[in-house]
């Protein structure tokens, strides 16, 4: 028989005081723009592969890491779903990739910082997934061909507490159906 | 035969370690009635001690201060043998007594009397013939009658409460005595789980699952294990809510866009919409009279929490303060709305008096979430976040009492309160 799990210690409402202690939120958002629309060049494609790498890998461009396919994650702004300018060229080419290929189908996963309640963070962080969807659709691809999804706060890319974390956990990822 | 005495000495350690229950009770404001529970005779051979547990139990609520009851001697365990005088010399206001004697069949009678000692009269007494297991459960089951008597609300001890831990990656939605004893594991996971809800009977818990890779709604059912997946439409499925009849579930999907509020039957099937706004509506909560359904919507920019008729239909607005107003959850008398509001960049529960719109701010922590009344609405357990750690805390309805529930095990988040028990 397991027994107790908790330590229960009653503490006073008065002796937690009231430190009214505002944190700075106003930190910039990383930069991701170098790397993440502009093209790298073809010769540093050959460079970066790694000679070890399965072949299965090298013929595909949605996991080549030179290519932009490979890049899945959309980051957004506190309080903000909007897509931001530097994510245009990687929501586009995963556009045209679906354009190409017919049969295949993706889920954008939203995701929040650790601010704010769990469910209202799912929530937002489907809103960010649809507002990525969004864009695919003007683009062309057909609604049927993409679910949004999100799993809220519960899976964040960094496991920080400061405002550099939460800017990494603020984001979409795109996934293909099979991966 | 040497190594078989280590494995048990390890074993009774870590037993030992485990059952340490740690109090430290203090108050502000309130009046304490001090009350002696004396140690029932014959308690000392069993494998527990029920006037600990009794102890315990009231201490820790906070209403109560106990009084020493060293040196007294022999124990009584009659009424005539109560020396009032003695207690009152002592400032006790009540007083516990009681036995424990074998009865055949390897079972016990505990026997326990409930004095007021002002006016030297009994108010209370039981007898109950139980096997030594539940002497655990009966000592709650005192801890209730002696807490209803003397405060006139019922007592709690006997319920238990669900929560989310999480350690290295894996999740355990686990189900444990209100006192936090008795600990079990009812899922396991290496993806999420959120948002566990007690059936009004008990016997079910509904939560969300991410074990499709995406939020989905599972009802459990407790005693046989058996899972269900009661929701699992395109997008996002989550939030669930009991109504109080135990027929319905009230939850937010993604299936046809944005999150908003359907309705779909507790061993699923079709999902009803009820909610059309141009926003996020999510987190439902019946009212106890199944009349109105309260959530939060970002209809009108930020969110706030709205409620509506149970079949859906027009919304009204209920909170007006701040920019962040969230998770609303009645009390069981159906008066008083316990949410998660922000104010300066922190996130706390407060309460809403619903005829008077009176808000109470009762938590001071940066990420407090998902606060759930105990059954008899005096106390709200809550997720207490600090430094990134989840922990569970509760806070009586008057702000004046605190908990913290700490568990060495790992993050705990995501606490619901479960019902009165039945029997």
């Amino acid at each position: 028989m397991k027994t107790a799990s908790f330590v229960v210690i009653a503490v006073a409402a008065a002796l937690a005081g009231c430190a009214s202690k505002e944190t700075k939120t106003d930190t910039p958002v990383t930069d991701r723009s170098s790397g993440v629309t502009a093209p790298t060049p073809s010769t540093a494609q050959r460079s970066t592969a790694t000679p070890n790498r399965p072949s299965s890998v090298a013929g595909d461009p949605l996991r080549d890491p030179s290519n932009i396919l490979s890049k899945r994650s959309v980051f957004f702004d506190l309080d903000s779903n909007a897509v931001k300018d530097e994510y245009r060229g990687l929501v586009q080419a995963h556009s045209r990739y679906l354009g190409d290929k017919r049969d295949s189908k993706i889920r954008i996963e939203g995701n929040c910082d650790e601010r704010g309640s769990r469910e209202y963070n799912l929530a937002l962080g489907q809103r960010r997934a649809e507002a990525v969807k969004k864009v695919m659709t003007v683009l062309g691809v057909s609604d049927g061909r993409i679910e949004t999804t999100s799993y809220g706060e519960e899976k964040p890319m960094s496991p920080g507490h400061d405002e550099q974390a939460w800017a990494q956990n603020r984001r979409a990822d795109i996934k293909y159906a099979g991966e | 035969m040497k190594r078989s005495i280590l494995l048990l000495g390890a074993l009774l350690l870590s037993l030992a370690a485990n059952a340490q229950l740690s109090i430290d009770i203090t108050t502000t404001g309130g009046r304490q009635i001090p009350i002696a529970v004396m140690p029932l005779a014959g308690e000392a051979s069993q494998p527990q001690s029920v006037s600990e547990v009794v102890g315990a139990d009231l201490a820790r609520t906070g209403l109560f201060r106990l009084v020493n009851t060293a040196g007294i001697s022999p124990i009584p365990t009659e009424p005539s043998e109560v020396s009032f005088p003695d207690w009152t010399a002592r400032t006790a206001e009540a007083l516990v007594i009681g036995k424990i004697e074998r009865q055949g069949e390897g079972r016990v009678e505990v026997r326990f009397r409930l004095f007021d000692v002002h006016k030297q009269a009994q108010l209370a007494s039981y007898s109950y013939v139980v096997a030594p297991a539940q002497l655990r459960a009966t000592a709650h089951r005192i801890a209730d009658l002696i807490y209803e008597r003397l405060t006139g609300d019922k007592g709690v001890f006997s319920t238990k409460v669900t929560y989310v831990v999480k350690r290295s990656g894996r999740y355990e939605l686990q189900v444990a005595d209100a006192d936090g004893f008795n600990a079990q594991s009812v899922l396991a996971s290496n993806e999420p789980i959120m948002s566990p809800s007690w059936s009004p009977d008990g016997s079910r818990l509904a939560y969300v699952s991410f074990d499709q890779k995406k939020p989905v709604v599972v009802v459990q059912n407790l005693a046989q294990g058996t899972t269900r997946v009661v929701a699992a439409f395109r997008g996002n499925n989550s939030a669930p809510a009991w109504s109080p009849d135990g027929r319905f579930l009230a939850v937010a999907l993604s299936k046809d866009g944005l999150t908003q509020i359907y309705r779909v039957a507790a061993t699923g099937g079709q999902a009803e919409r009820l909610t059309d706004s141009p926003g996020i509506d999510t987190q439902p909560a019946f009212s106890p009279d199944g009349q109105w359904i309260a959530f939060t919507s970002d209809r009108g920019g930020s969110p706030q929490i709205y409620k509506m008729p149970a079949s859906g239909g027009a919304a009204q607005r209920i909170t007006f303060d701040g920019t962040y107003n969230v998770g609303p959850r009645f009390s069981p008398d159906g008066k008083t709305i316990a949410y998660v509001q922000r104010e300066g960049g922190r996130f706390r529960i407060a309460t809403l008096e619903l005829a008077n719109g009176q808000i109470q701010v009762l938590t001071d922590g940066t990420l407090d979430d998902s606060p759930s009344y105990a059954p008899n609405g005096k106390m709200i357990l809550y997720e207490a976040t600090s430094g990134g750690r989840g922990q569970l805390a509760a806070v009586s309805g008057d702000g004046r009492v605190r908990q913290r529930l700490t568990s060495a095990a790992g993050d705990v988040q995501d606490p619901s309160w479960g019902p009165m028990p039945t029997n």
